[in-house]
């Protein structure tokens, strides 16, 4: 590949690689990110490859293999080009039918249709699908269409023509202007406008100057910028390179999480293609700009994340936080002026040079322009990477995107922003999704992480869960992170035990206001937020635990008791079998009953008792019945039987 | 201890302590551990205090100055995992194992550790065994995933 040398080569290059593709030719794309990938998408794909090659298709029909489409909950996913027909769900049996019926046959195959679960209509392509039709997919609605190991796919849609516009029609402070201009604000958490951020890097003293996509996704319940490096890694990296050229940076990193080996790869699949076409290295495009960019892994800390911690990391230190009053954008890696973004933030670059600061702004809210992709997990129906508009509202993103709560529980809060993020009950469903909104409620918008939780999930439980997760991985280079979340750990750890005291509600409130004041970093001003939300909105849960030893949503283990209610018991054995203590007395048609002193509590013999059942309970705050009777413990033949056990 | 492996993972890249934290994470790859012969031959090699590469290695969660097990259990207990009984699974686990969170079997066949969040939230509670996702675990299917592994 000789490499492109001026804008108008770059038009020739895609013009030639449109003209080799025949639009009509049949092309199976198939979602291979990490969440298929755990669902075994690459037997599907191995099955599609021998089934083309058994049918003597080879020259026929092309296999794409590609990036993250979103609806993880339903994957693995298909979609059938030129027509666009969406499967879900597919296994590799399905495989030879797909072959002979919709790519030979043109064909719908209805079974694996979406179908909708309050109409039952099936839905042909994505459009028609509620968890699409509802989104604004600008930074991943590609994904499905992109291997993100050719560079060809990007560029065929129309990939780095941003990158030329920028270099061949706009000055780098034009370039910061239109950016200032979207009011475009960092996506990885803080919120902080990307064109000021750039503007004080390129005005800082000092050279080189650097430019680092963070990709140090340590959020847990987060995925989107795995999906974006997965799916889509020209996309950021087409924005880093225009950002590169505007603050006047010739050397850029991208850090990604070693957790994420299939990013790792891609992304570096695509800078070796990108040096090759000429978008990286020496003389860009022919303009004259130099850039080249290492891809730096992490190892696993999540604090790291934070901008001037992930800097020390790339120097190949500890990746501790400096003091903040330095901004990094003057003095980060090797004390030289950095930009960091986060991918997200970068991905959005092109399209904003593209299409003009006046589009990016029409969408999203006063305060909040342009999309956010959140990612919705949890207790909700349809899981995965959900991009909208600012301004939706949470309702919207959890019942008409998100279908809603499985079963028929009821919702009980969304958790949003990642660990440092806060806890928002149903009274404020109807806030819309945005920076400022979401800080009044007491929450952040972090990153976009959405976790949705029922009336099976305890607001201690979950405090105590992001504050255990916060002290394992808090540096501890400043004492109010430090110790103030070992000892509201220690507080929440006693409450869930049921040893909790009058006043330690009050004691965590007052140091988690100690901890958000004086901390050095964003990790330890924001640690309080799942503590001090619950607590906001759920402080009857914590009264409850503390007064009461009493964990209302049946969670925590030292509170609750498990329970078999004779009345409903069939005497199936299944409890009793799987039962890893051999803490269950009973036999065949004898009612089994749950010895106390033995029980671990490990929620076996609930789960595995048949849902239509029900026999096992779980009960907390009321002593545990006593037994039956050891003559009203046989169950006489016929009686209480239930077919299909 | 094959100090020629060492050797090339530090050949390939540039003999400066920006390369510390990458070329320690191939060396973890490679041998599945840090083993101390390696944190002396980078220490002769980059001139980067011993007691600097030992600090490294035993801040981030990824290396380990320990060997570990033949495969490698990472049950996630990200959020989402979280409430979709995450802990469970790795109760399950341990029981299964007889070995705590941190540890090693004593015949060297699985190192256990907790993950706080693989990326793919929508298939939980996930467990990663060496490089095979094993999403929606049940407790009940925790035995038949570990048999998988000899």
């Amino acid at each position: 590949m000789e490499r492109i040398k001026s804008n108008a080569e770059l038009d020739v290059q895609r013009q030639d690689i449109l003209s080799k593709r025949d639009q009509n030719k049949p092309c199976i794309a198939i979602c291979s990110g990490t969440g298929c990938l755990a669902l075994g998408c690459n037997r599907v794909i191995s099955a599609f490859k021998e089934e083309i090659r058994r049918q003597g298709l080879g020259d026929k029909v092309d296999i794409k293999e590609t990036g993250c489409p979103g609806f993880c909950e339903k994957g693995t996913i298909v979609v059938i080009y030129p027509e666009g027909i969406y499967y879900l769900q597919v296994k590799p049996e399905d495989v030879p039918e797909i072959i002979s019926e919709t790519i030979k046959g043109k064909k719908v195959i209805d079974r694996l249709l979406y179908t909708d679960p309050s109409t039952g209509e099936k839905a042909i392509y994505e459009s028609e699908i509620a968890f699409y039709e509802n989104q604004k997919r600008l930074l991943i609605g590609n994904n499905i269409k992109i291997d993100p190991k050719n560079i060809e796919d990007y560029l065929a849609l129309g990939g780095y023509r941003a990158l030329a516009k920028a270099l061949f029609e706009m000055t780098p402070e034009q370039v910061i202007e239109e950016v200032k201009e979207s009011n475009l604000r960092g996506r990885g958490g803080g919120g902080f406008p990307a064109g000021r951020k750039w503007k004080s890097c390129r005005n800082a003293p000092g050279e080189p100057k650097y430019v680092i996509v963070n990709c140090d996704e340590g959020d847990p319940g987060a995925f989107m910028d795995r999906a974006l490096m997965e799916g889509n890694p020209h996309s950021v990296l087409e924005g880093l390179i225009i950002g590169a050229y505007a603050v006047g940076s010739h050397e850029g990193f991208i850090y990604v999480r070693q957790e994420y080996p299939l990013a790792v790869e891609n992304v570096n699949i695509a800078i070796k293609q990108a040096e090759e076409y000429g978008f990286l290295g020496e003389n860009i495009l022919g303009s004259g700009f130099d850039f080249d960019v290492v891809v730096h892994r992490g190892a696993g800390a999540f604090v790291s994340g934070e901008s001037s911690a992930l800097m020390n990391a790339i120097e190949g230190k500890v990746g501790e936080p400096r003091p903040k009053y330095i901004h990094t954008s003057e003095s980060g890696v090797w004390d030289k002026p950095s930009n960091l973004n986060n991918v997200e933030t970068w991905a959005n670059i092109p399209l904003i040079i593209n299409n003009g600061a006046e589009w990016f702004k029409s969408i999203g809210t006063e305060g909040s322009k342009g999309t956010k992709i959140l990612s919705l997990v949890g207790k909700v129906n349809n899981t995965g990477l959900v991009e909208v508009p600012m301004g939706i509202t949470l309702r919207d993103v959890i019942f008409k995107i998100g279908g809603g709560i499985p079963g028929d529980k009821k919702f009980k809060a969304v958790q949003t922003g990642g660990p440092s993020g806060g806890i928002i009950p149903e009274q404020y469903l109807d806030s819309p999704v945005d920076f400022d909104e979401l800080t009044k409620l007491g929450s952040i918008m972090g990153s976009g992480g959405m976790v949705v939780m029922d009336e099976g999930t305890c607001m201690v439980d979950i405090a105590r869960f992001f504050i255990d997760f916060l002290c394992d991985e808090s540096c501890g280079k400043c004492v109010p992170c430090r110790e103030g979340l070992d000892q509201m750990r220690e507080i929440l750890n006693n409450i869930v035990a049921g040893t909790g005291e009058e006043g330690d509600i009050e004691l965590l409130e007052e140091i988690g206001g100690i901890m958000s004041i004086f901390s050095l970093c964003a990790l330890g001003t924001t640690a309080d937020n799942p503590v001090l939300t619950t607590i906001r909105y759920f402080r009857d849960e914590y009264e409850a635990h503390i007064k009461e030893k009493r964990c209302p949503a049946l969670v925590c283990n030292d509170l609750i008791s498990y329970y078999i209610d004779p009345a409903k018991c069939t005497a199936c054995m299944l409890c009793l079998n799987n039962c890893p203590v051999d803490a269950i007395d009973g036999g065949k048609r004898k009612i089994h009953v749950i010895d106390q002193s033995n029980c671990t509590k490990c929620g076996i013999c609930y789960d595995v008792c048949p849902p239509k059942i029900g026999a096992v309970n779980k009960i907390s705050g009321e002593p545990v019945p006593p037994p039956p009777r050891e003559e009203e413990r046989q169950i006489k033949r016929g009686k209480r039987e239930i077919e299909g056990v | 201890m094959n100090l020629e492996k060492v050797d090339k993972i530090i050949d390939s890249y540039p003999a400066e302590q920006g390369s510390l934290i990458q070329l320690l994470l191939d060396i973890q790859s490679e041998f599945n551990w840090i083993p101390v012969e390696a944190i002396v031959r980078i220490n002769e090699r980059l001139q980067v205090p011993v007691s600097q590469i030992y600090r490294i290695a035993s801040f981030y969660k990824v290396l380990s100055l320990a060997p570990i097990g033949r495969h490698l259990i990472q049950v996630c207990l990200g959020t989402a995992c979280h409430v979709r009984g995450g802990p469970k699974i790795l109760d399950k686990v341990e029981d299964c194992l007889k070995i705590k969170t941190g540890e090693t079997t004593s015949d060297m066949k699985f190192t256990l550790r907790r993950v706080n969040c693989l990326g793919c939230c929508a298939l939980g509670p996930v467990m990663l065994v060496d490089n095979d996702y094993h999403g929606k675990v049940t407790t009940v299917k925790v035995k038949e995933i570990l048999e998988i592994y000899d």
